[in-house]
């Protein structure tokens, strides 16, 4: 056998069934660690949700400009100048601009402390199970398939923590509106702006999950199987 | 009974030999900011098929340099390492894995089984990888855990077995994929006397058993005795090889080295 190429047999595979299993058993046995991780995305979502709850909610009362809702609002401070025509004032305008952008940047700011948080951690793990990672590498596993590993132990963090965490945000701020508003909460519910903010939650809380992830993946992938054999820790 | 053309490096002739790991004039140089470590200082080596091949030397003597060298661990700084004629140098990242999953078989110091994963788990793994079925694999791993003694303990964690049951799950894992070479690397060294032995003996009667080419870096004089070459290595060459039979007669020297 003298060519570069080394004849016969199959390929190297990782089957997706197995990956998922191998993740899922990691984060399994590492739970209370993934437990930290994870409530640093709980938190910050459970933040974007109560953030956008609370602006669909008193939207929706806005919107319907009764003057018993409107004086509930003007106690919450909630400006609730709509002219005749339904467009709300200058003023009112300028003041709700102002304190979007104060929002997002809150948003903004604690997500990426979020995904900071994630990186960290999932780096720490890499650097723990260097020996793991080292021996698959000596059973035949493609730096693919460490990635593979990785990105899905976060994804699934993220799921179930970004989950919890728009359960949270929802809840909390669902209740708050119930003691300023009262009744009229339930009375005009926005539904599908909810479900959308819900949604696109989701989206924002795995993603970052797998932004985290990405480097220490990387990280991970490089390693030598070498590191397996050093028997010195 | 033919003699091989080599140095002084000749096994009793046996039938034909064919070469597994043949190394030549391999140097290895590890730069340690401004110093250059020379680990390897120009090793030949021939690994002959179905051989039980011991390597023995102090730490930094370059010893388990030249056994990644030999497992496929390792590029040399100079000099070429053939496994199966096959250049390792030249091999990408894909064909390593694969020389790694279906030709090399490794058992370590620490067993380094994948804590999550149940003994048969961690035998199966190297044939998941090969593509192998579910149901292939699994009476693969239980045949391979029955030859090791542990065919009860198929569904144990590695938590859940003592140090001598992990390195035999470890040893069942190494012969997977019907490897054409294991290596191990101090295989005994965090076993007691006793589970070190049955560790060793194990070893032996696999070589013996499917022919396997066993490669071992230790310093465990145990292993001497089953050994049919050891060599040993001193700043980073090759200060001596000796065969069995040799050995037999040296053994109160050997305990000095």
């Amino acid at each position: 056998m003298s060519e570069k190429r080394l004849a016969g047999g199959r390929e190297i595979v990782l089957p997706m069934s197995k990956a998922v299993e191998i993740s899922f058993r990691s984060l399994k046995i590492r739970f209370g660690r993934s437990l930290i991780t994870t409530s640093g995305v709980i938190l910050a979502i459970a933040f974007l949700m109560s953030v956008w709850s609370s602006n669909a909610i008193v939207g929706s009362l806005r919107a319907v400009n009764k003057s018993e809702i409107n004086l509930l609002l003007q106690k919450n401070g909630i400006e609730t100048g709509l002219a005749e025509s339904g467009e709300a004032s200058a003023e009112a305008q300028a003041s709700m601009l102002e304190e979007e952008s104060k929002q997002t940047w809150l948003i903004s700011l604690s997500l990426l402390v979020c995904v900071v948080g994630i990186a960290n951690a999932m780096l720490m793990s890499v650097t723990e199970r260097f020996r793991e990672i080292g021996t698959m590498k000596c059973l035949g596993a493609l730096d693919s398939f460490i990635v593979k590993l990785f990105l899905l132990e976060s994804t699934f963090q993220g799921v179930a923590g970004t989950t919890a965490g728009i359960i949270i945000g929802f809840a909390l701020t669902f209740l708050l509106a119930l003691l300023d508003y009262g009744g009229y909460v339930l009375d005009y519910f926005p539904l599908s702006k909810i479900a959308e903010s819900a949604g696109f939650a989701l989206v924002v809380g795995t993603s970052l999950s797998l932004i985290g992830a990405m480097l220490p993946a990387y990280r991970a992938a490089k390693m030598e199987p070498v590191e397996a054999m050093r028997s010195d820790t | 009974m033919t003699e091989t053309a080599e140095g002084a490096a000749t096994a009793a002739p046996k039938e034909e030999k064919r070469t597994v790991v043949r190394t030549q004039q391999v140097k290895k140089v590890y730069k340690m900011g401004e110093i250059e470590v020379h680990a390897l200082r120009g090793v030949d080596m021939e690994i002959y098929t179905g051989e039980y091949l011991s390597i023995m030397g102090p730490s930094g003597s370059g010893k388990s340099t030249f056994f990644n060298m030999v497992g496929g661990l390792d590029k040399p700084s100079e000099g070429k390492v053939y496994i199966d004629e096959v250049d390792v140098a030249q091999l990408d990242a894909y064909e390593l894995a694969w020389l790694r999953c279906r030709k090399i078989g490794y058992i370590f110091q620490s067993f380094n089984l994948i804590p999550v994963m149940t003994a048969l788990e961690n035998v199966t793994l190297p044939m998941v990888f090969a593509g192998l079925t579910s149901d292939e694999a699994r009476d693969k791993g239980m045949e391979l855990l029955g030859k090791v003694g542990l065919g009860e303990r198929h569904s144990h964690k590695p938590n859940e077995l003592s140090g001598g049951q992990q390195q035999r799950v470890a040893v069942a894992r190494a012969l997977a994929n019907d490897p054409a070479v294991v290596l191990a690397d101090e295989p005994t060294g965090n076993l007691d006397l006793a589970t070190g032995t049955e560790i060793i003996e194990l070893l032996r009667e696999m070589n013996s058993h499917s022919g396997v080419t066993i490669i071992s870096a230790t310093h465990d004089h145990k292993m001497l005795s089953v050994s049919d070459r050891v060599v040993w290595v001193k700043d980073g060459q090759v200060e001596r090889v000796a065969n069995r039979e040799d050995l037999d007669i040296e053994v109160t020297h050997v305990q000095g080295e």
